[in-house]
């Protein structure tokens, strides 16, 4: 058990710190539906025309250390962002799911089988 | 697919805020059957490698790009209660953490992706259990079909919320048309990434495989 769930992390990590540098920068499906219409700037990617992307705000927390999947805007570093970022899910997500989990009876000893 | 803020009104993001807690808390609630102290750290890393994926765009066309949304590989790996948190986590700490998704759309968002697209990949792939536990390559072909409808199904959600509360002077019938196109092509992709996710964890571990389990036995063995 500890040996798959070991490679399963380390899968997640290689894809994030490594992988993630062969990813396509064009935007995705939703992002060029909304952006129909418009003409990014090529410098600074400001749109210009008739687009549901005209609509959307700067984000709130743009300026973030790990904006963007960087480093303090550094794209050289998406690697270590993604590795943040597998750590960071992980905490949160396997902390949550560890808090729900049903005790067994013989583990803890509480005997619910419902948990806390 | 994560929304930017603005792209949908006020009032629509605040309506799927609600949405998005509702389902969450029902997730929760549910979640904690499919738990045990085998299942929690599995979830955990499940959740992980939908994040580690969703940063690798792939191309569908010249000049737009699709990822990973994970709502059938979480459904089949983990269930949909379990599931749909993985994905709600993902999706804020994406927003939080890396600026990708506005904040004030994270329920339109969360809407899509952890709730309508996990329960889209999950009904599919319940319905076609029998196919599942015939084999491997049954496996792979219900992973594959239930996270094509699950993109197709989440990005339709999207397409409500634009016809509910899109501002923007972009015919709705268009925005339909070029976003299940679009989201048909990323399906492909997703169903082979989910597909051979699927497979090498039942390689090795079927036992961790939640739809495998349950068809198995309601018992976790």
């Amino acid at each position: 058990m500890r040996r798959f769930l070991i490679g399963f992390g380390l899968a997640a990590l290689v894809i994030a710190g490594a992988l993630s540098y062969l990813a396509d920068p064009d935007p995705d499906g939703l992002d060029s539906v909304t952006r129909r219409g418009c003409v990014a700037d090529e410098a600074t990617g400001e749109l210009s025309g008739e687009c549901i992307a005209r609509d959307a705000t700067n984000h709130a927390l743009g300026d973030g250390p790990l904006a963007d999947y960087t480093v303090n805007g550094d794209d050289g570093l998406t690697g270590l962002a993604g590795v943040a970022g597998v750590t960071a899910t992980f905490g949160v997500a396997g902390g949550l799911f560890w808090l729900l989990r049903r005790r067994s009876p013989a583990g803890s000893g509480d005997g619910g089988g419902t948990g806390s | 697919m994560h929304l930017a803020d603005g792209i949908v009104n006020a009032p629509t993001s605040i309506l799927y805020g609600f949405v998005a807690i509702a389902g969450l808390a029902l997730a929760l609630r549910r979640a904690r059957a499919d738990l045990d102290e085998r299942t929690a750290p599995m979830a955990g890393l499940v959740a992980a490698f939908v994040f580690a994926v969703q940063m690798i765009n792939f191309p569908i066309l010249p000049g737009v790009s699709g990822h990973l949304l994970g709502g059938a590989l979480v459904a089949i790996l983990v269930g949909p209660w379990v599931g749909a948190l993985c994905v709600a986590i993902v999706l804020v700490v994406q927003a939080l953490l890396f600026a990708d998704g506005g904040v004030s759309a994270l329920g339109a968002s969360i809407t899509n992706m952890a709730l309508v697209g996990v329960a889209a990949g999950f009904l599919v792939a319940m319905a076609l259990r029998r196919v599942a536990t015939r084999g491997p390559a049954g496996l792979a072909l219900v992973a594959f079909v239930s996270a094509l409808v699950n993109v197709v199904v989440a990005a339709g959600s999207f397409v409500v919320q634009y016809a509910i509360g899109g501002d923007a002077g972009i015919g709705l019938a268009e925005v339909t048309g070029v976003m299940l196109g679009l989201h048909a092509l990323i399906g492909v992709g997703e169903g082979v990434i989910t597909a051979l996710t699927v497979g090498a964890v039942a390689r090795v571990r079927p036992d961790l495989v939640y739809l495998l389990r349950r068809s198995r036995s309601e018992v976790a063995a």
